[in-house]
């Protein structure tokens, strides 16, 4: 072979140590010692960043704090004082209530701004570069800027539905935690402007991998457009929409830095903008009277839990489906 | 380097997606009189919505700190600064030390890409190449903890980082803090991993045999084919970096001089500080990344597309 001949030539030979200790460790053992060599840099953090906390996190969950240092066992009284705490359930109630409206507004969004894109025979480019801008914002620059427009006294937003004589709004920190609030509402409106582009491409990508064909064979079939879009577009492209779907429902159930930098840290009015990863951060690390890591460990399981049954199931019913 | 250069031609470049393939409307339908006008319209509607949808927003962004604090105030709103204030974006720069900010977090960034791009390489090519013994029992571990999202475990990350098991070493506010558990990224590993699966073996068998070492090997032969799949994870993990905001919240906040990164500074600086100087620092923060991406618009965009979702 070509390659091994330059390799030898590109190698001014030492003498080989190797030959000789062949001898004392079989090929098969130096290969496992040499790989786990490679290997350890990762396992090790692995270990102590991912592997070690998950099982930390299961096991503090039921401890409690010992005066003077230390942890006990307690059973699951972690759980029973979170679910006594109010704002776990509004926590919980906003988290669905954001993944619902980023669903509605941010799942579907997307998808139509991409089969738009890919129809358009001009300005692609331009127009790709413009949804993918706010991607690459830092996040707290495109919520403060946000925060600047939502402000009920001097914000662009406000002053756009006077010129349209409509009624003003609060926005972020309108009053209010029916269901579908202006609160979870605005957050939404700014966690999709920040983050669509990237589904939006994906989205692109995929429909660009349609083949021609599939369309014309239709259109000769007499099939509008809107049955080629439901009959072609979405079942071609329905492997990415589901794992986007399970994606972005499990990335907005862990929705934070929206929330926080929006109501400045506060949760917004009666806690009816405050998430769960909100909520965990604020049992560990804010609330200094209660301030608990069980307690936030307790919530985070749950969350784990959550999340899991919901990717899980998810994966089944989709895998169900398609057999 | 003949060798070499047959290695990498025979690895399948990425499909360019051609713009003449059929979509949903066909051609001949659009160059219809009727539809051509149709089109026309709706082009310069897309343009004009999307640009107002997308850079409006950036507009204000970057104007608004022009204004004086009373007219970044003022209500109604200006759609243009009237006075311009340079002097807004010189303060904000000095209050919010901007320099420090940016130069954390690009330290933290490529500090983080070093680690990941030698530690999570040299795994996934023994993952890939060497299979070990259990190689597949600890690469299934690592998969297992992508169903289990980062944000849920901050309580014990944060704790473990506090005080390293065994090691009993504190790394809160220190950079490691940040690079060391970028490197657990089993998404990084699985990329690599299918991407040095579809390297030929037999190159690497030749180059054993002629008694190439097998770090050797990864860098004379795996690393050069594998330049494709390195930038994305490259762009991935500077990306994670510049966007995270919950984890160096925790670990890099309150010091002095500061060692926050641009998102965690730019929020502990909006306490109290006048809206347009705040409104500058958020540009400034901004412009990094918008060059950045301007620059490498186009391997972040296929990056993402061929990285992220194609398994």
């Amino acid at each position: 072979m070509a390659g091994a001949a330059t390799l030898r030539k590109a190698r001014p030979g030492p003498a080989r140590p190797r030959a000789v200790t062949a001898g004392y460790l079989g090929p098969k053992v130096r290969r496992n010692l040499s790989a786990y060599g490679f290997l350890i840099g990762a396992v090790l953090c692995f270990t102590f960043f991912s592997w070690y906390p998950i099982i930390r996190e299961i096991t503090m969950s039921f401890q409690k704090a010992v005066y003077g240092g230390g942890y006990t066992w307690a059973g699951w009284a972690n759980y029973a004082r979170i679910v006594h705490d109010p704002t776990f359930w509004q926590s919980w109630r906003n988290t669905l209530e954001f993944t619902l409206l980023a669903l509605v507004i941010g799942y579907a969004v997307p998808f139509g701004v991409a089969i738009l894109l890919n129809e358009l025979r001009h300005a692609r480019g331009y127009l790709r570069v413009l949804v993918y801008l706010p991607v690459m914002l830092p996040p707290a620059s495109a919520l403060l800027l946000f925060a600047y427009f939502y402000n009920p006294q001097y914000g662009l937003f406000d002053d756009i539905l006077r010129i349209l004589h409509l009624p003003t709004s609060q926005w972020v920190f309108q009053p209010g935690t029916g269901f579908v609030s202006m609160a979870m509402i605005s957050v939404v409106v700014a966690s999709t402007w920040m983050n669509m582009g990237g589904a939006t491409l994906i989205y692109l990508a995929a429909l660009q991998n349609i083949p021609g064909e599939l369309y014309e064979a239709a259109e000769l079939d007499g099939a509008g457009l809107f049955s080629r879009i439901r009959h072609i577009t979405i079942p071609q492209t329905r492997l990415i929409l589901i794992m986007l779907l399970m994606l972005q429902v499990v990335a907005t159930m862990q929705m934070f830095v929206e929330s926080f930098v929006l109501t400045n840290g506060g949760g917004g009015v009666g806690d009816n903008a405050q998430s769960v990863v909100m909520l965990i951060y604020q049992y560990a690390f804010a609330d200094s009277s209660a301030s608990n890591y069980n307690s936030a460990s307790a919530l985070g399981v749950i969350l784990m839990l959550v999340l899991a049954v919901f990717s899980g199931g998810f994966l089944w019913a989709t895998r169900e489906r398609h057999a | 380097m003949a060798g070499l250069a047959t290695a990498s031609a025979r690895v399948p470049r990425r499909r360019e997606a051609s713009s003449t393939t059929r979509t949903l409307i066909s051609s001949a339908q659009l160059n219809r009189r009727t539809s051509k006008i149709a089109y026309r319209v709706i082009l310069i509607l897309v343009i004009v919505v999307f640009t107002l949808v997308f850079i409006g927003p950036l507009y204000f962004l970057f104007t608004d700190g022009l204004k004086s604090t009373q007219e970044a105030i003022a209500t109604p709103p200006t759609l243009y600064p009237h006075h311009i204030h340079p002097s807004s974006y010189v303060q904000a720069y000095n209050r919010l030390d901007i320099a420090k900010l940016l130069w954390n977090t690009i330290y933290y960034g490529f500090g983080a890409l070093a680690f990941q791009l030698v530690f999570d390489v040299t795994a996934a090519y023994a993952l890939s190449k060497l299979r070990p013994a259990l190689g597949n029992v600890i690469f299934f571990l690592m998969l297992a903890t992508l169903m289990i999202p980062a944000t849920v475990l901050v309580v014990p990350q944060y704790l473990t980082v506090a005080s390293l098991p065994i090691l009993h070493v504190n790394l809160i506010g220190s950079p490691e803090a940040i690079w060391l558990p970028s490197v657990a990224n089993a998404f990084n590993i699985f990329l690599l991993r299918r991407f040095f699966d579809s390297i030929p073996g037999d190159y690497i068998d030749a180059a054993e045999i002629d008694g190439a070492s097998r770090l050797r090997i990864l860098w004379r032969i795996v690393l050069p084919i594998s330049r494709p799949i390195l930038a994305v994870v490259s762009i991935f993990s500077l990306v994670a970096v510049w966007k995270d905001f919950l984890w160096p919240l925790l670990v890099e906040y309150g010091y002095t001089p500061t060692r926050e990164t641009l998102n965690v500074g730019l929020f502990q600086g909006s306490y109290g500080t006048p809206q347009n100087l705040l409104i500058a620092a958020s540009a400034m923060a901004a412009v990094p990344t918008i060059i950045f991406f301007l620059i490498f618009q186009r391997n972040i965009m296929s990056g993402l597309t061929a990285g992220g979702l194609r398994g």
